[in-house]
């Protein structure tokens, strides 16, 4: 029954551990089990690819957001450390606020109708009828494609004199919408980013769907629960754990999105997002304009921030659900 | 007969919202297939048909397309490298502090590419490998070895422990056990990891455009695609007709080991 702030101690950690042993296991002082030393020497590989992959370009990046990094540093080397200076100069760049509300309606907009047309959708697949599984399994196609592929082409789709939704809403007398402008952009890149995330909800939706027992549904249809009645007293309330954990995994997902934005619209105007404004500031300007790899170091600490407590989250939930 | 007229009914429904769903990469195709002086008419079908537009990508984008191929082969080596081993470890082995592994693998997977990017390119700037295939390997590898110890040891916990015993009995070492026996078994997990590794890598754009930026031909098929929307913005025959052979891979991988894709989907479920 360890609760998830125990983590945290190290006292219970310990005990736990001490627990997790087979009975009749000899105190302490004996000799490390073969199996531990096998375990270890297996693990080996992955530990040091691990330090050396992970570990290591992450100290890097959270060093640079503490030292003053210009592009000179690539080849002099100096680069000074200025403690929080640079969170400061983020903190407070004009450029801050409006981003994180951005960001704020890209994840949110996009999390909610991701979620709702998926659950959709897997409940309308749940039911079997004819070509079901090959249409569920076309359903995925967009999920597998490399990004750049669908980015060109909603880009195309959404160009304002020739693109295919503006001909489209004209048929029903609608002036074409300047999607990709930096007014609209956020609402560009928010529709495509939808489209890409249905497939993940539909998806573990689906496999959730699939535990829930069918007798629960043949007592309520027998008791004359309408299928709206059934939905809201079986499906939702059984479906709320799987919707927590699609929820969290699409909340992380989305707030790391970055080649779509980027590709339809550069992070231009209303559409950039916290990730993208990241790479813009290492990357995007290429080598002639001002670099600045310390402040999109900044902006990369705090969503790596972000992704260690969701990481943390999730283990909670799903603790709390192994638990049931 | 009253249900069976209503499955079909079901049918219907699905074939438009299927269709709905899919209609982007319709698009792709029909513009692709469309000459360049009928491509703003839009219309539904390419009326003006013409291959005009494969014959310029495949001229240009050949050597794209290989890079990737090696790129992505690369990454499911190192990723099965990496992954089979420690997934053995952490399902049939003792190892101190499992747990911390267990949620380190998990944070892993939630990790920006961006901030990975930002690291790696001070540090491959450091050692001089940006713009190479092989940095490009192992930066691509990150995106699939969580996935596939997480994916592996699933399956290797459920390996019964009587077939791990009698290799035990028979005086088989680990490393035998391991190389003989638990992989063997374990073949179908490999094709799955294998699979989204080579499809992750072949994805990748934010490792590509920032690692390897300027690698020339040793760059990968996204970086090619990448170029044509700079460089040919209103050029939009060839830029769909070199994102459909971007595509064609994926699709044939979905067709193929459609049902490796499927046990991934439902073992893991992460894409960034």
């Amino acid at each position: 029954m360890s609760t998830p702030s125990s983590a945290a101690r190290p006292l219970p950690k310990v005990a736990a551990r001490r627990r997790g042993q087979p009975p009749g296991d000899a105190p302490r002082r004996r000799r490390i089990r073969p199996t531990t030393w096998a375990g270890l020497a297996f693990i080996a590989p992955m530990a040091i690819y691990f330090c050396v992959f992970y570990v290591y370009p992450l100290y890097e990046n959270v060093s640079m957001s503490l030292h003053r990094f210009t592009r000179a540093t690539f080849v002099t080397g100096a680069a000074p450390f200025v403690g929080t200076t640079i969170y400061t100069e983020v903190t407070n760049s004009p450029l801050f606020v409006p981003t994180v509300i951005q960001t704020a309606i890209f994840v949110i907009v996009s999390l909610v109708f991701q979620y709702t047309i998926g659950l959709g959708l897997a409940v309308f697949f749940r039911r079997h009828f004819p070509l079901s599984e090959v249409l569920r399994a076309l359903f995925l196609v967009p999920w597998l494609l490399p990004i750049i592929v669908s980015a060109t082409t909603w880009q195309w789709m959404m160009d304002a004199e020739n693109g295919i939704i503006n001909r489209f809403l004209g048929v029903f007398g609608m002036d074409p919408i300047w999607w990709l402008n930096n007014d609209h952009s956020l609402w560009a890149v928010v529709i495509a980013n939808i489209w890409l995330g249905i497939p993940f909800n539909l998806v573990i939706l689906y496999s959730g769907l699939q535990n829930i027992s069918a007798d629960l549904y043949e007592a309520a249809a027998i008791d004359g629960a309408s299928a709206w009645r059934q939905f809201w007293s079986i499906t939702f309330p059984l479906l709320k754990p799987v919707t927590a954990i699609t929820l969290l995994l699409g909340f992380v997902y989305t707030l790391k999105v970055v080649d779509i934005i980027w590709i339809m619209s550069m992070g231009t105007g209303s559409s950039q997002t916290l990730a993208t404004w990241a790479y813009a500031m290492a990357f995007g300007k290429g080598s002639s304009s001002v670099i600045r790899y310390s402040q999109a170091a900044v902006v990369g600490t705090v969503l790596l921030v972000v992704a260690l407590i969701m990481g943390f989250v999730y283990l909670f939930v799903q603790r709390r659900q192994e638990e049931r | 007969m009253n249900t069976v007229h209503r499955a079909w009914w079901k049918t219907a429904i699905g074939l438009v919202l299927t269709a709905a769903m899919l209609f982007p990469l319709y698009w792709m195709i029909n513009v692709s297939f469309t000459e360049r002086s009928a491509i703003r008419n839009a219309d539904l079908f390419p009326r003006a048909f013409t291959v005009e537009n494969y014959q310029v990508v495949l001229s240009s984008q050949l050597p794209y397309l290989g890079t990737s191929v090696l790129i992505g082969l690369g990454t499911v080596a190192v990723t099965l490298v990496i992954s089979a081993p420690a997934a053995y470890a952490l399902s049939k082995l003792h190892v101190p502090g499992h747990r911390v592994i267990n949620f380190m693998l998990i944070v892993a997977q939630m990790i920006p590419a961006v901030v990975m990017a930002l690291g790696f390119y001070t540090i491959y700037s450091n050692l001089g490998v940006l713009n190479s295939v092989y940095g490009l390997i192992l930066a691509d590898s990150t995106i699939a070895v969580p996935f596939g110890v997480m994916l592996f040891s699933a399956f290797m916990a459920s390996i019964p422990k009587e077939l791990l015993e009698a290799a035990e009995i028979d005086g088989a070492s680990y490393w035998r056990t391991f190389w003989s026996v638990v992989l063997p078994v374990s073949r179908n997990s490999a094709v799955t990891v294998g699979l989204f590794a080579f499809l992750w890598a072949w994805s990748d754009f934010l490792f590509a455009s920032t690692l390897n930026r300027e690698g020339g031909n040793l760059r990968p098929i996204t970086m090619g695609l990448y170029d044509f929307i700079g460089s040919q913005n209103q050029e939009w025959g060839p830029l769909m007709a070199a994102a459909v052979v971007a595509s064609i891979p994926t699709a044939i991988l979905l067709i193929v080991a459609q049902r490796y894709v499927a046990a991934g989907i439902t073992a893991g479920a992460v894409k960034d």
